[in-house]
């Protein structure tokens, strides 16, 4: 009986984790199959590739953030990419963000470690206003807000298919105009954002050839740092605490073996 | 029972005798934690009220701490979290730990219900002490509604909407329960101030109600996977040593699982759209509620009149409150009924069917499946089990636990 009731607990478990497992993946609505690409953050024991997420701050500065606040952000949150205080510094010297000077009159100076990300419009009425009467969304947390996370930002990113690829059925079906922004990953397809990258939208200091795929690759992989920068002490914690679980119930175990010894 | 507990300790610490004699905590402890009187067959599921208590005791310890950094205001509040996460030092320990505790607390306590469930723990005279229970799974329902519209995302907020929006349904008062709820005539910064307020307090409850289900459980002692009385002492063991710890084995493998989505998968459980911050002029595409209460969600859902599926919803827990009264067999535990013991199972894989409905949007076969789970939810409590009790032929008991467990060691 002992047995059969070990075994009930475990699948007992189990079902209630293929019940969460299989509402998570209902709930994240997934008809449309999003790229899977291997990323290096992935993985009990993955990390950000540095060179790639700063890669991709050049990227979101260059070109993401014309539209798109990262109100969450501080610069100083760069120096976690591997960057000394200096090359961050000079990262934003060309910065200008709104502040107010000792009579109270608004000014504009040089960013400091210590601003958050500027953001491209004064408030979300006039972000609104530049863009169609639809705010651009935050993207501090971008990497979680959205069903597939990095997957569907890289998909939507390279995601576009311009309207003379589109099939006839397409058109009809979705009911896409010349001018519509067309984007396989969207939900919906059409999607207000005109196509943001295109090879050699930016020049890498680093040197690395900015075709969009390494582009889309690189931001995205900044946007999911920037969404969880604590992402790798989590996991270091995480094989610490649990080598340390283990070993307790292991401890437990034996302890409980030898208290029963006598009573069966 | 409560009298066999055995003579007075005698303390040789004289600080401690001193104490005890003034103020007895020390006999109380050594009466009720050592010495009591345990059936000696339990198996791996009585582990799960000690389970439970330990996520109470998390729960309300990185509460704390949170609500230390927490800014209950609807133009903060969502970036306070987002603070505690990236600013606040081990803060995000702190906030994976409590959010995804709320999970594990929900996975605790619906193993111990249905533990109660097989083994008619609830059967005479352990009445009261599954009352108090169902009462503490309503205040846990309660408690983790309000604590997820604290972080004030999207789904925090319309969550928040739909259900508050449901005592709408009440009669002649309604929206006048619903204006009263929201503290004006929306969900706005008053409702998440008293959810905040609320959301403090009523574990503080639960603690109460958790003494007063220990007490009540301490006066004929715990049921045992047979559901048969321990007739004398070669039927129970100590509760210490032997059931600390086997719980305490019991409360590391637990944890062990609970680490594994703290660690590795913190978000895992939660939706991505309450990563936006609450926006009152936009709505999700689906609203849902977190897992654990998508069970509930599907029925209130299934009704397709409001006040028919608010009355549903509340129902299918307001049985449970009459369930020692519906069950009319004699026979505690499901070991000896050999017909009710699968319809428990059914009853399992109906919730879960119930579940997956409510994690769906209310369109196509979801919503007849959803409804004749619904139907069978409340066959199940209302008609088949008294009835059941009725017809239904035990299997014979053993004489004794003792009986049982050294013929089982035999065999």
């Amino acid at each position: 009986m002992r047995k059969s009731m070990k075994r009930l607990l475990v699948s007992g478990a189990l079902a209630l984790a293929s019940l969460s497992a299989g509402a998570a993946a209902i709930a994240a609505g997934g008809e449309i199959k999003l790229p899977s690409k291997q990323w290096h953050f992935q993985g009990p024991f993955g990390t950000y590739d540095r060179s790639a997420a700063q890669r991709g701050y050049q990227v979101y500065q260059e070109v993401c953030a014309a539209c798109h606040s990262m109100s969450l952000m501080y610069y100083r949150n760069l120096m976690a990419l591997g960057l000394t205080e200096g090359q961050v510094k000079s990262l934003i010297k060309d910065i200008q963000v709104p502040d107010l000077n000792d009579d109270g009159q608004p000014i504009e100076r040089p960013a400091k470690l210590s601003d958050r990300f500027k953001s491209p419009f004064p408030n979300a009425l006039a972000a609104a206003a530049a863009n169609n009467g639809k705010a651009p969304p935050d993207l501090s947390v971008i990497a979680k807000a959205r069903a597939g996370g990095p997957d569907y930002l890289y998909g939507l990113l390279i995601g576009y298919v311009p309207y003379d690829k589109l099939t006839p059925q397409q058109i009809k079906e979705f009911d896409v105009s010349k001018d519509d922004n067309f984007n396989k990953y969207f939900p919906g397809h059409k999607i207000g954002m005109a196509p943001p990258l295109a090879d050699d939208k930016v020049t890498y200091a680093d040197g690395t050839k900015a075709t969009l795929d390494q582009e889309a690759s690189d931001v995205t992989q900044f946007l999911a740092w920037a969404a969880e920068p604590h992402m790798e002490a989590r996991k270091r914690t995480g094989v610490r605490v649990i080598l340390f679980l283990l070993a307790l119930a292991g401890l437990m175990y034996a302890v409980k073996r030898s208290v029963w010894a006598d009573k069966h | 029972m409560a009298s066999s507990h055995g003579t007075p300790p005698v303390f040789n610490n004289k600080v401690i005798a001193w104490i005890d004699h003034r103020l007895p905590i020390f006999s109380y402890l050594e009466k009720e934690y050592h010495t009591f009187p345990t059936p000696r067959n339990f198996n791996y599921f009585w582990n799960f009220g000690a389970i439970a208590t330990v996520m109470l005791v998390l729960m309300i310890a990185t509460g704390v701490v949170l609500a230390t950094n927490y800014q209950p205001n609807v133009l903060m509040a969502f970036d306070s979290v987002e603070r505690i996460d990236r600013d606040v030092p081990q803060g995000w320990l702190i906030r994976d730990l409590h959010m995804n505790g709320a999970s594990f607390f929900f996975i605790a306590v619906y193993i111990h219900i249905f533990r109660g469930m097989y083994y008619g723990s609830y059967k005479a005279p352990r009445e009261l002490l599954w009352i108090l229970g169902v009462v503490i799974f309503l205040l846990l329902m309660a408690t983790a509604f309000m604590g997820y519209v604290l972080p004030w995302g999207q789904m925090s907020f319309w969550g928040a909407t739909v259900i508050t929006n449901l005592f709408s349904a009440i009669p002649v008062v309604g929206q006048s329960v619903v204006d009263w709820l929201w503290g004006g005539f929306a969900v706005e910064n008053p409702t998440l101030n008293r959810f905040f307020a609320f959301h403090y307090l009523l574990p503080f409850i639960i603690v109460a109600v958790v003494a007063l289900h220990v007490v009540a459980l301490h006066v004929h002692g715990s049921n045992n996977p047979l559901g048969i009385d321990p007739k004398g002492p070669q039927d129970t063991v100590p509760f210490h040593p032997y059931y600390t710890m086997k719980d305490g084995f019991g409360v590391m493998i637990f944890l062990i699982i609970y680490a594994g989505f703290v660690f590795f998968a913190p978000d895992y459980l939660g939706h991505p759209d309450n990563y936006i911050p609450a926006n009152p002029l936009v709505t999700p595409d689906h609203i849902v509620p977190e897992w654990y209460f998508l069970p509930f969600y599907a029925i209130l859902r299934a009704i397709p009149d409001k006040l028919g599926g608010v009355l549903a919803m509340f129902g299918a827990i307001g049985v449970l409150f009459v369930l020692p009264w519906l069950d009319t067999s004699r026979v505690r535990s499901c070991t000896f009924r050999p017909i009710y013991k699968w319809f428990m199972y059914l009853l399992v894989i109906d919730v879960v069917i119930l579940g997956i409905c409510g994690a769906n949007p209310p369109e196509g076969w979801y919503v007849p499946l959803a409804q004749l789970a619904t139907l069978y939810y409340f066959f199940h409590f209302l008609i088949l089990l008294p009835i059941l009790g009725k017809i239904e032929r035990p299997l014979p008991l053993p004489p004794s636990i003792a009986d049982a467990v050294l013929k089982q060691k035999a065999g």
